[in-house]
């Protein structure tokens, strides 16, 4: 046999790839909604000379977190006031957001759920009788004023195993498929040489040639989705791929935007979900549409107890709101758990049978009733088929059938993102108009500076989990912010018409950097018998497994409930330190592995910035998300504003400040 | 639960250059052997189970097998997609089973409309193609 000291895969990088140089207008980074929402739109914009061009890591047929497919589509503004949805995500996410992008995003959305629909999306609709019809069944659509099934206020059912497929097709015909550049990992952002602040371009590599790609651009949308894998994970054996959010967003957004000086906003901000253990499958739809509730251990629905209304009575206004925000949610099931009061249920039987209980009530005979179960269960199934198969086939190899027996629910592992229920991200500009307000002082501090959705680097712009203070976006929001920011890049364009970029290095330079993994693995690979233990380097998998390490225990991950404190983030920051020195020294003998290299390099700068944002912000703001043991309520006469953070590429240094959150809608009444 | 890729079945997609499952793989873990001419799944530990492989593979070879730190054995959850649906077949480890088939699209593959004539009015505005008016906030904080 063979001695395993050589590269893993079938695609073995070389240390000499060839470098591809590309002079474009707009460079589009991402190919998952809010990159297809861009593509589909910026052509309606932009002149006929303008060139465009979409890198995505993957393929846009199925890339992005919506690749597996959705049950729901959770942000549908629809009959209600655009101002409720800003006071629910405004409540949700525990006062500090910012008004402007959300009001607008509530404004743009529904446009973009109307053309998935006529795309070839299946949406539920009510028929006269006020019963579910599946997406298929002939109805009128939305734009003719068809009644969608709200679960929510917000959320609507659709058949949406496709969702991402049907998106994808008329991105990528109205860019040209010639223009779409799939299977590049876009790894860093450039600067230009001249004009301080103004992105200038882009370096990549390909994960099937061996081939670095550099671009020169005028503008560029960078939305490559949220951070997975950052906080070691519940099931840490075959299962780390089992992860709530899509496993492959590695903190590409946050971190190479954070890298030529974007400022941060909110990065402390984490998304903890409590989903069905194990097997991560949405618990949205058993919570609205079955109205199924959640059981500890003695069987109590502890849920309307007076002990928990006390308990949210000590955050206000935010606890007592008619829907507890997602964090506080969390918060009384770590109760119950850290009393030993577990497992925690969701009693999915109850939910289930209750339903058929209320048809007998009404006379239904036993036929009919069977017929109607058969729907239901249908619908119960179709929601973990659509966009968590695990969990069914977990329910499958565990005799699981939600009619008898309730199934477990657990907080996750944290996960870093700007779209679900979760609004860590860059600082950008809201939209250019007069009920925006106007602050003084850096954009660091501003609200609007000319092009919405553009950071605080000139023609950089952002979308989707980017795009910072801003949550519950969703899959639709993301996409119609993808389409903000296509037309705001034609119009950087034609304003900075003279603007020519230059890049301060040589492609080849940049080629080198992006390589340097592999120059590494080739010079040492001798060194030892086996390719993964040497001591002149480590590797991606590593590197990866010490990261999560790190975070769980010091950065308040499962393994102390999310409890961290000043002391154990200090700890935290020194070993991300040491950790981000080593990322230097990590090999790749192929080109799957080289992702790996970068992604991890993403990873550990993005942690960073979510470990230095809790030090900073001394209260706990978002309790069941994360708490320091040293501030542990929720301050809002000290901390009720924005933590910013800026990092220099010239000093290298990081500076954080707290910003001013201003009220853009009333707040009498609160919710 | 990793992606596995039944050697009986799985032809190379003949040595093209768009292995079905290695094109689609949204964490690039499919790849093919050419010795072999079969594909595998390179990172088991990485796969979300998302089961896009399973859906596009042509010589259906791919299925699926539940995550072994946490699944029983014995049960699986299987698709068939065509155009216009899906069919999933739900095998329990005790060996019942449930067959669900669910709409996934009501237009033809390719007929989505790009709007490839579509022009916008005014690159000053706010508004977006096939948008009107847009609202400003009314209940506004004082």
């Amino acid at each position: 046999m063979a001695l395993p000291n050589k590269p893993l895969g079938e695609l073995p990088a070389v240390t000499n790839p060839e470098v591809v140089e590309h002079d474009v207008d707009v460079l589009i980074i991402g190919g998952g909604m809010a990159a297809c929402g861009t593509a589909f739109e910026i052509k309606k914009w932009a002149p006929a000379d303008l060139k465009i061009k979409l890198v995505d890591k993957a393929s846009m047929e199925r890339s992005g977190a919506v690749a597996q497919g959705l049950s729901a589509i959770n942000t549908y503004i629809g009959e209600n006031p655009i101002e409720n949805y800003v006071k629910m995500v405004r409540n949700d996410l525990m006062g500090v957001v910012r008004e402007d992008l959300i009001y607008d995003l509530g404004r743009h959305v529904d446009e973009s759920v109307k053309l998935f629909e006529e795309w070839g999306l299946p949406i539920w609709k009510k028929d006269a009788a006020g019963e579910n019809l599946d997406g298929a069944k002939p109805a009128p659509t939305l734009r003719e004023g068809g009644t969608p099934v709200r679960t929510g206020k917000w959320q609507i059912m659709i058949n949406g195993e496709s969702y991402k497929c049907i998106v994808a097709e008329p991105a990528k015909s109205a860019l040209g498929e010639e223009n779409c550049l799939e299977r590049v990992f876009i790894v860093k952002l450039i600067l230009d040489k001249n004009k301080a602040n103004q992105i200038a371009g882009a370096v990549g590599f390909s994960t099937r040639e061996n081939k670095v790609h550099v671009f020169r651009c005028k503008t560029a949308l960078c939305a490559c989705g949220g951070a997975v894998n950052i906080f070691r994970p519940r099931s840490t054996g075959e299962g780390k791929g089992r992860a709530w959010y899509p496993v492959w967003n590695a903190g590409s957004t946050y971190t190479m935007c954070a890298q030529v000086g974007a400022t941060l906003t909110m990065m402390e901000n984490r998304f903890t979900p409590a989903r069905f253990k194990d097997g991560y499958g949405p618990v949205g739809a058993w919570f609205l549409l079955f109205k199924a509730k959640v059981q500890n251990g003695l069987g109590e629905f502890y849920a309307n107890s007076d002990a928990v209304n006390e308990e949210l009575g000590k955050f206000m206004p935010y606890g007592k709101s008619a829907v507890t925000p997602t964090c506080l949610r969390n918060h009384l099931m770590l109760n119950e758990l850290k009393a030993g009061r577990g497992p925690i249920y969701m009693a999915t039987d109850v939910a289930l049978n209750a339903f058929l209980d209320d048809r007998r009530a009404k006379g239904m005979d036993e036929k009919d009733v069977k017929k109607f179960w058969k729907h239901l269960e249908s619908e119960a199934w179709e929601d973990f088929l659509d966009m968590s198969v695990g969990q069914a086939g977990l329910w499958a190899g565990m005799n699981i059938e939600p009619e008898k027996v309730g199934s477990e629910i657990m907080p996750t592992e944290p996960y870093m993102l700007g779209s679900h229920s979760g609004c860590c991200g860059i600082w950008t500009s809201g939209p250019d108009e007069a009920w925006v307000p106007t602050v003084d002082g850096p954009r660091s501090h501003q609200y609007k500076w000319g092009y919405n959705r553009m950071t605080t680097v000139d023609g950089l712009f952002t979308a989707g989990d980017g795009v910072g203070a801003s949550g519950h976006k969703f899959s639709s929001g993301s996409h119609a912010e993808g389409r903000i920011v296509a037309k705001q890049m034609v119009k950087f364009c034609r304003d900075n018409a003279s603007f020519k970029p230059e890049l301060p290095k040589s492609a080849q330079e940049y080629a080198d950097e992006v390589y340097a993994p592999v120059r590494r693995y080739h010079e040492f690979v001798g060194a030892s018998t086996s390719s993964d233990v040497n001591p002149n380097y480590c590797k991606p998998a590593g590197i990866m497994m010490r990261l999560m390490k790190a975070t769980d225990e010091y950065g308040g991950g499962v393994a102390t409930y999310y409890m961290t404190s000043g002391k154990l983030l200090n700890i935290c920051l020194d070993l991300l330190r040491m950790l981000r020195e080593d990322a230097e020294l990590m090999a790749a003998g192929d080109l799957h592995e080289l992702m790996r290299a970068w992604e991890n390099y993403h990873r550990i700068w993005c942690v960073e910035t979510h470990i230095r944002h809790i030090e900073f912000r001394k209260e706990s703001r978002y309790p069941g998300f994360y708490y320091r043991s040293d501030y542990p309520t929720c301050d809002d006469e000290n901390w009720k504003a924005f933590v910013n953070s800026t990092f220099d590429p010239a000093t290298q240094e990081w500076k954080c400040e707290k910003v001013n959150c201003i009220n853009i809608v009333e707040t009498e009444p609160w919710i | 639960m990793p992606s596995y890729v039944d050697p009986s079945k799985c032809d190379g997609c003949k040595g093209g250059d768009k292995t079905a499952c290695m094109y689609i793989c949204p964490n690039d873990l499919m790849v093919l052997n050419v010795e072999e001419m079969r594909a595998y799944n390179q990172e088991p530990d990485a796969c979300w189970e998302c089961y896009s492989c399973v859906k596009i593979c042509p010589q259906g070879a791919i299925a699926v097998r539940g995550y072994n730190d946490f699944v029983p054995m014995g049960g699986q959850v299987h698709p068939m997609r065509s155009s216009d649906s899906i069919m999933w077949t739900v095998k329990f480890r005790n060996g019942n089973m449930k067959r669900f088939k669910f709409p996934i699209r009501t237009t033809a593959e390719g007929a989505a409309n790009a709007y490839l004539d579509g022009k916008g009015a005014n690159l000053d505005d706010e508004k977006l193609l096939l948008e009107n008016d847009l609202p400003e906030p009314t209940m506004v904080a004082k």
